[in-house]
């Protein structure tokens, strides 16, 4: 069963650079007009092309590219000529810094406010924290963002607005300088894994099992942490790893806000610079972190199941 | 059965529940008046919707979600339950009230342990420690005769029998000592060979412990065995209530004798002669789900004549489904063939042409899920007369009439009705009525009556004998219940473990000698007599075979 995930998954990322490859290639203009300007003559628009192998047609390029990166090689950025590899290395983990910590926070609180909503649903409280949270996911990131440079930055002093780390950055200091972005992203992703938290525990309410908790005298709490909440799992745990999919993928725009050098701000750079193979690397990344993502969680759902845990 | 007049434990006075749908209260329970003392058993019986859980729970003074106590008094020893506070009652539930539920599968939680389950309710409440209750669950385990009581318990329930899991739920109700156990149909999920050692659990422990108990059934032969006092409820209100032997011996009212004369039901007619080629004929089958796994069925081989019933019986497990299966292409066997009036059938369904498809028709159990809730009756019935005889426009809706009548439903009344709008019983007239569309000459009916209650399942037989008359149709009738075997098969197999054990004309089945597992299938079968249960269990522990209590 893991050997047919693993391959479906293989199987996507596949899929997933044809498509990154000929979205890529339909993007407007290229990279030699790009880097010589509107002056540039016919021929030496051309003679560039050439050099960079932009002349050849598609199946050829995508065929060295694909074996390229099979060998651990993105190729050279056009832009610059540096090693894609090596441009990406340091963003992506800036990127992954950013979604671990923003993970810490939103992940252990959703489920708090989850649990605590199922527990008392249909109060207040419950209501509060659904209003609560469907509003700053249905605020656009950016506003968001700029709400709490207003106030938590400007207004109050408490953190920086700007996250402009380097590779030097003591860790200190960069939790410092992240804070605000990571608050952003929690306020994106906290209200959909809390919600799947909160609707899973209830609709597993109805079952006989836990009605035989309730006719057995077990208090409320205890109801929902010990005999709903076990069962709950392999829906939370899909939900929660779609955020950490977005957490890592869907950044772009707060990367960009608050000018923290990760993997999205590469991206929009290198689209505006018309340097293909790097927008191509990227993309494959976030893909295929996408896709390992998906495939733990599926590993997830079976380790929750006492069926498949514990067989005949 | 012993006589028990201790003090009075549970008194309700006038007990109304009242329950929400289609946004209007409906009332449940009206008016119900009951009393229970120490030691007593009660038996509260009746058909579905007649509010006999309703009120067991109520004596823990819990309404299921979507209902309320709105009327009457309970009182349990000396307390008032109804205006008791919701913390306060959580402390009686599961320590001095508990509850056994019909689906011991449903009802334990998949996720822990069967010993830590019952460990739970002793420490919630304050009894003791999580190892006293580890050791008493182990002494009791052992007490009702599970196998392996010191190991069983670290078992998850998935892992464990649905008789044993039964079981395990009557020790759990009891590990705080209750002095009231309320029984909710605990063994209308179980075959009845399992059933009986249930049953034999349920009331050694009751005496054992001198516990009160409510046990709810719709099984008339089971509360006789269980009960020093029943009680018959319909809609909600009391229709008589007697001593078990005085009740089964005399009942009063028409409704209870009606109940009591559902197993008088007996197919009329002998079955037309055999003809010489059998209209189906499976031979020598024997089947597997997967590749490298136990057979299934092994070697199964056996005919049925047009115009014949023949019965199917056995366990869960024992293949009866899976020679249906076989038999409609479903399941393509690895060994063995089927045969359709003496012409060779495909093993695969796929292969199969629209006319062998269309003369075998399947009826199922659950007649909720085997019709498409979002279709109207029209399309139901309606779509094997376009897709296997090619009916549309007048002539369909001419045969549709035809059939709602066969089926005795105004076709007015329920032609653009959606199933969630029809009764049980209804919804399996419909699906009869959609494997006559096909116009077959063989059904395969699936334990067609067992979800049904019992005036209503009597109601299908005799429908169903009836069209075999009109239309001279064969019939497997796949079933675990013997009292429908012998109301209404010509021919009984009885299976076991993949296997046929026994077959034959039905009053060479049923008349000894028999095979020993047919003996053991016969015999589990409960019978109205109230000593029935401590007869068949002498009798068992004198042959030293198979103790129903024991293992």
């Amino acid at each position: 069963m893991l050997i047919q995930r693993l391959s479906l998954g293989l199987l996507t990322l596949f899929v997933v650079s044809v498509i990154i490859f000929l979205a890529v290639g339909m993007l407007p203009g290229d990279a030699a007009q790009a880097m010589l300007g509107q002056a540039a003559t016919e021929e030496t628009v051309a003679a560039l092309r050439a050099r960079m192998g932009l002349d050849q047609p598609a199946p050829v390029r995508y065929f060295h590219w694909l074996m390229g990166i099979l060998q651990g090689d993105f190729g050279q950025s056009i832009a610059n000529g540096r090693e894609i590899s090596e441009l990406i290395g340091g963003r992506f983990a800036n990127t992954i810094f950013l979604a671990v910590f923003a993970a810490v926070i939103s992940v252990p609180l959703a489920l708090l406010l989850g649990i605590l909503a199922a527990l008392y649903r249909n109060s207040i409280y419950d209501r509060t924290v659904n209003v609560v949270t469907l509003s700053s996911i249905s605020t656009p990131e950016f506003f968001v963002a700029y709400i709490l440079i207003l106030f938590i930055s400007v207004q109050w002093g408490l953190f920086p607005s700007l996250a402009n780390v380097g590779p030097t950055t003591p860790f200190l200091e960069r939790l410092d300088k992240t804070f605000l972005p990571a608050l952003t992203l929690t306020l994106v992703v906290v209200a959909h894994m809390m919600r799947m938290t909160r609707a899973a525990i209830i609709n597993l309410l109805a079952s006989p099992y836990i009605e035989m908790a309730n006719l057995k005298g077990i208090s409320k709490r205890k109801i929902i942490t010990h005999h709903a909440l076990p069962n709950a799992w392999a829906p939370i745990i899909n939900v929660i790893v779609l955020n950490l999919a977005y957490l890592i993928v869907g950044v772009v725009v707060v990367e960009v806000v608050f000018v923290y050098p990760g993997l999205g701000q590469l991206l929009v750079d290198s689209v505006q610079r018309r340097d293909l193979p790097v927008v191509q690397a990227c993309c494959l990344i976030f893909a295929a972190t996408y896709v390992l993502l998906n495939l733990t969680a599926d590993i997830l759902s079976i380790l929750t199941n006492p069926r498949l845990l514990h067989p005949k | 059965m012993s006589e028990s007049q201790g003090e009075l434990l549970l008194e309700m006075k006038g007990l109304r529940i009242e329950g929400y749908s289609d946004e209007q209260w409906h009332q449940i329970v009206k008016g119900v008046d009951l009393t229970l003392h120490r030691g007593e058993v009660l038996g509260l019986i009746g058909e579905s919707g007649a509010g006999k859980s309703t009120i067991g729970i109520a004596a823990m003074g819990y309404a299921k979600p979507g209902c309320r106590i709105n009327g009457g008094t309970i009182k349990f020893d000396g307390m008032e339950l109804t205006t008791m506070s919701e913390s306060k009652k959580r402390k009686l539930r599961g320590a001095r009230i508990a509850y056994v539920a019909q689906s011991a599968a449903a009802s334990f939680n998949p996720a822990h342990k069967l010993i830590d389950q019952f460990a739970e309710t002793v420490v919630e409440h304050g009894k003791g420690s999580r190892e006293q209750a580890y050791a008493d669950a182990k002494e009791l385990y052992a007490r009702i005769k599970m196998p392996d009581p010191d190991r069983i318990g670290f078992r998850y329930p998935h892992q464990v029998s649905g008789g044993q899991l039964q079981r395990a739920m009557t020790a759990m109700a009891l590990s705080c000592r209750p002095d009231l156990i309320i029984f909710d149909e605990p063994t209308t999920a179980l075959d009845v060979t399992t059933q009986i050692e249930v049953l034999v659990t349920i009331r050694d422990i009751v005496e054992q412990f001198n516990t009160a108990a409510i046990y709810i059934t719709h099984d008339l032969a089971v509360v006789a065995q269980m009960a020093d006092r029943i009680m018959v409820l319909r809609y909600g209100e009391t229709v008589e209530e007697a001593d078990t032997r005085k009740m089964l011996s005399a009942p009063e009212k028409d409704y209870t004798k009606s109940l009591w004369a559902v197993r008088s039901f007996r197919k009329e007619d002998e079955a037309p002669a055999a003809e010489p080629t059998p209209l189906v004929k499976v031979e020598n089958v024997t089947a597997t789900y997967a590749r490298g796994l136990v057979p299934v069925l092994r070697g199964v081989d056996f005919e049925i004549h047009r115009g014949h019933t023949v019965a199917v019986v056995g366990e869960s497990g024992s293949g009866k489904s899976t020679t249906a299966r076989v038999i409609t292409g479903l399941l393509p066997p690895q060994e063995g063939k089927v045969y359709y009036d003496g012409q060779e059938l495909p093993a695969d369904y796929h292969k199969r042409c629209k006319d062998q498809l269309r003369q075998a028709q399947m009826i199922y159990q659950m007649a909720d899920t085997a019709v498409n809730p979002r279709h109207r009756i029209r399309d139901i019935i309606g779509r094997p007369l376009s897709f296997y005889l090619g009916m549309e426009g007048d002539a369909r809706e001419r045969r549709l009439r035809e059939l709602m009548e066969m089926i005795e439903l105004q076709p007015d009344q329920f032609l653009d009705r959606l199933p969630g709008e029809l009764s049980g019983g209804q919804k399996q007239r419909i699906c009869i009525a959609r494997a006559l569309a096909a116009e077959p000459t063989f059904i395969i009916c699936d334990e067609v009556t067992s979800a049904l209650d019992q005036l209503v399942a009597e109601g299908i037989l005799r429908l169903l004998d009836h069209l075999q008359r009109d239309l001279n149709l064969a019939y497997m009738f796949i079933t675990h219940d013997l009292a429908t075997v012998r109301a209404i098969a010509d021919e009984v197999i009885v299976m076991l473990q993949g296997q046929i054990v026994e077959q034959g004309p039905k009053d060479d089945i049923f008349t000894p000698p028999h095979h020993e597992y047919t003996d053991l299938l016969l015999s589990s079968v409960p019978e109205m007599d109230p000593d029935w249960m401590d007869r068949v269990v002498n009798e068992r522990r004198e042959k030293g075979g198979l103790g129903a209590a024991g293992n």
